[in-house]
């Protein structure tokens, strides 16, 4: 009977320290948990079909045609996952069947993929050569191609050409003039020395320049000839003529699906849907889709809504937003979006703060009484801080596939230094005669933990959990280069299409976002920290 | 009754704190251990509710060795209180003073009647005081507090740290002469350690001196007084006049 009454004493002092002494840990770790719960129950069955796409103007239009003509015929749900960090990432999650689709190019598929140098004669060739190999090796299907050759090419003003007669590389060679080449295109092993030897061309000078500087140059007439890809808007825009590769130096770039075979059995009308586009957009068109976005300042979504009508393959509209002009337009004109890719930054960052909370505040305590695991602990962490989150990511990669989780694990390791650090310090910090006589009183190790220690030490802690919050909040930009979403999306996407407004829409909330969150939290270790705490010290008698 | 048996205490550090001391304190008396800083007197005052553990000797409370015994359950029933109270600054007044009954799982009924008594035993109003924080309070109202606490279960035993030390001439006098007081009334078997020489003649029925870890003398105040046992105590009891 007294055992009993005993035991239900127990439970009330616990809910008094849980409700009383411990409110901020204990909300921060609930809230948390609930917002780790979300994703989880977001959407049951069956999985949708994952497009996607690296992150350039021409990637994410091609995208976006295959994703609208397999809604239309193939009656897929569609996920987009766009602005996919170059060819490795795309081509990872593709092989461990995080998307399964995106638009490839059969000569870096044959240069950078399968690293084969081996000349190639013709764009029949390149493709039966990687679609043979994909095959075999990876259980990956290049469709059939869309019908443009996006491959390097060299380029002259239109004025200067016609004077010279120059149509061809070989009628170039004879020519003594100003080269500005791409820093890319002078450092590749089949780039310009290859060139040169290959056409013996006559150089006046040459200088390495950005791609986009080298247009200007071009327009402004400080050189005369740069290389490009054949498929950029700026050729139709700035008035330039291409010069034909006439010894076929350069390897075919086509572009094609490149699909998981996996998918094609899952879901056969894809084969088809994907197969309507075969043939149907050359070099012309496809330069003139990129202008439509880069130029025009339309969406790639639109975009290929109106050529797709075009052709006649879907009956969809998709309402043409000319894309605003003012900083405050485009805010206004993205809020919906906004709001979704805030909520999604916020569970990205929520869940990788709650699982560096539970296991930083515990190997925290236990390093505070271990002064050898303290600096094992503090020293990994550190390291692992000062990975370049980039780099971070692109460990993670292999282990999580693209998409939220590779985000969330890089968040939660770049998540602990500042937690682990602030419980250690906060915990040794506590006067050592406090904790003498809570021992002394009777306290067993827990009681004092709990009791004690832990409010004692929750502002310090708290403080760590802000600051590791803020961090990421700002560091969960990045994930969308894998894919993960979230307000670094809009980023992304403006700086491959040289969008400041657009830039602004993903970093003005992301920073807005870091302030309230440091707010809000710098609030949580108000309320965290003792009364007795807060109170100015020493009253006379 | 407390007994200490040839206790030697070395740390870790290779630093020897005691040299064998052995000390019985009669239950319902106060014993001072009287001694300058470093002389072991408050290594010696923690062998006894296990926050040392001797390098070697034996420790007896009521005739039990408190090696043998549970160190929580022990701590639980012998009263603590140190120098500036070592009172939680988290708690209040009333929080600090009821925590060992918490941990003993009173109900809130009997703590809240209990918390009332002791405020009244040390002398402070329970209207004005009990929801105060430590630091609100004043040197000598926390080292009330801290008494309070340490009555707080009634343990038979109650170990004291150099309570008074912090506070100013005149309230340490104050609470000396209420300590005296109260300690007539409820009997406990009270250790003190203290390096204030009228301190430990005012409060302690038997004092025991230490230097470098050892016992010089043991014997009630008019013994010591009357009869130095050695050059040390003499000047030790002289220098603090």
């Amino acid at each position: 009977m007294t055992h009993a009454k005993g035991n239900r004493e127990d439970d009330s002092r616990w809910a008094t320290i849980g409700g009383r002494r411990l409110p901020g840990l204990a909300c921060v770790t609930f809230l948390s948990l609930a917002v780790w719960c979300l994703p989880a129950v977001a959407d049951p069955d069956p999985p949708p079909l994952v497009v996607g796409a690296k992150n350039f103007t021409e990637g994410t239009v091609l995208a976006e045609l295959m994703a609208q003509l397999l809604e239309t015929h193939a009656g897929a749900r569609i996920e987009r996952r766009f602005n996919l960090a170059g060819t490795q990432v795309a081509f990872d999650a593709l092989r461990t069947g995080s998307i399964d689709v995106y638009a490839e190019y059969t000569g870096t598929g044959l240069r950078d993929v399968l690293a084969d140098a081996t000349p190639v004669h013709s764009a029949a060739e390149a493709f039966a050569r990687v679609s043979d190999t994909f095959a075999q090796r990876y259980d990956l299907v290049w469709l059939a191609p869309f019908g443009f050759n996006n491959t390097y090419v060299l380029m002259m003003r239109r004025v200067q050409a016609a004077q010279l007669q120059v149509s061809t590389i070989s009628e170039l060679a004879r020519q003594s003039l100003r080269y500005g080449m791409s820093h890319e295109f002078l450092e590749r092993k089949d780039g310009m020395d290859a060139l040169r030897r290959a056409y013996g061309l006559q150089v006046a000078s040459l200088v390495g320049m950005e791609h986009d500087l080298a247009y200007r140059a071009l327009a402004e007439g400080a050189i005369d000839v740069s290389d490009g890809y054949s498929t950029d808007a700026k050729i139709v825009t700035q008035d330039l003529v291409v010069l034909r590769d006439d010894k076929h130096f350069f390897p075919p770039y086509e572009g094609a699906p490149l699909v998981r075979r996996a998918l094609l059995a899952r879901l056969p009308t894809a084969l088809d849907a994907l197969g309507l586009l075969a043939g149907r957009i050359d070099d012309e068109t496809m330069r003139r889709l990129n202008h439509q976005v880069e130029g025009e300042g339309r969406s790639p979504a639109e975009v290929a809504s109106s050529f797709l009508n075009e052709l006649g393959l879907t009956h969809q509209r998709i309402d043409v937003a000319v894309r605003e002009r003012s900083l405050l337009g485009t805010l206004w004109q993205r809020r919906a979006i906004t709001a979704a890719l805030t909520g999604w930054h916020l569970v990205l960052t929520g869940s990788a703060e709650v699982l560096a909370c539970l296991v930083a505040i515990p190997l925290g305590i236990a390093a505070s009484r271990r002064p050898r695991l303290a600096t094992t602990a503090l020293g990994i962490a550190g390291v692992l801080q000062t990975v370049p989150s980039i780099a971070l990511l692109a460990f993670m990669l292999p282990l999580f596939g693209i998409g939220a989780k590779t985000a969330i694990a890089a968040l939660f390791l770049y998540g602990l230094l500042p937690i682990l650090r602030n419980t250690v310090t906060g915990i040794r910090g506590i006067d050592q005669r406090i904790t003498e006589v809570g021992r002394g009183l009777g306290m067993t190790a827990g009681q004092l933990l709990m009791e004690v220690e832990l409010p004692l030490a929750a502002p310090v802690i708290l403080a760590g959990v802000r600051t590791s919050t803020v961090i990421n909040i700002g560091t969960a930009t990045l994930a969308a280069f894998i894919g993960a979403g979230g307000l670094g999306d809009p980023i992304v996407t403006g700086l491959t299409v040289t969008d400041v407004n657009l830039i602004l829409s993903g970093a003005l909330p992301a920073a807005l976002l870091a302030i309230l969150v440091d707010g809000l939290l710098a609030g949580v270790e108000r309320l965290a920290t003792p009364r007795g705490l807060r109170l100015p010290r020493e009253v006379t008698e | 009754m407390i007994e200490l048996r040839e206790i030697h205490k070395v740390y870790p550090d290779g630093h020897v704190a005691l040299r064998g001391v052995s000390l019985t304190v009669p239950a319902a008396t106060t014993m001072a251990l009287l001694g300058p800083s470093g002389c072991g007197k408050t290594t010696t005052l923690k062998a006894i509710n296990r926050l040392v553990v001797p390098t070697a000797g034996t420790v007896l409370v009521d005739g039990r060795d408190v090696a043998a015994v549970d160190a929580i359950a022990l701590r639980r029933g012998i009263g603590y209180v140190v120098q500036e109270a070592g009172l939680f600054p988290h708690l209040t007044a009333v929080e600090n003073v009821g925590v060992v009954p918490r941990l003993l799982g009173w109900p809130p009924l009997r703590r809240r009647q209990r918390a009332d008594e002791l405020f009244a035993l040390v002398g402070l109003d329970f209207a004005t005081y009990a929801a105060r924080y430590p630091a609100e309070l004043s040197g000598g109202q926390r080292q009330r507090v801290g008494l309070a606490r340490a009555l707080a279960a009634d343990p038979p035993i109650i170990l004291m740290d150099e309570p008074f030390g912090a506070l100013d001439p005149l309230t340490r006098r104050r609470l000396q002469r209420e300590f005296l007081a109260l300690e007539r009334r409820l009997r406990k078997t009270v250790v003190l350690v203290t390096h204030d020489v009228e301190e430990a003649f005012l409060l302690a029925d038997r004092v025991a001196v230490l230097a470098e870890g050892r016992i010089v003398q043991v014997g009630s105040p008019a013994e010591i007084r009357a009869a130095p046992a050695s050059d040390f105590v003499t000047s030790f009891l002289g220098m603090d006049r």
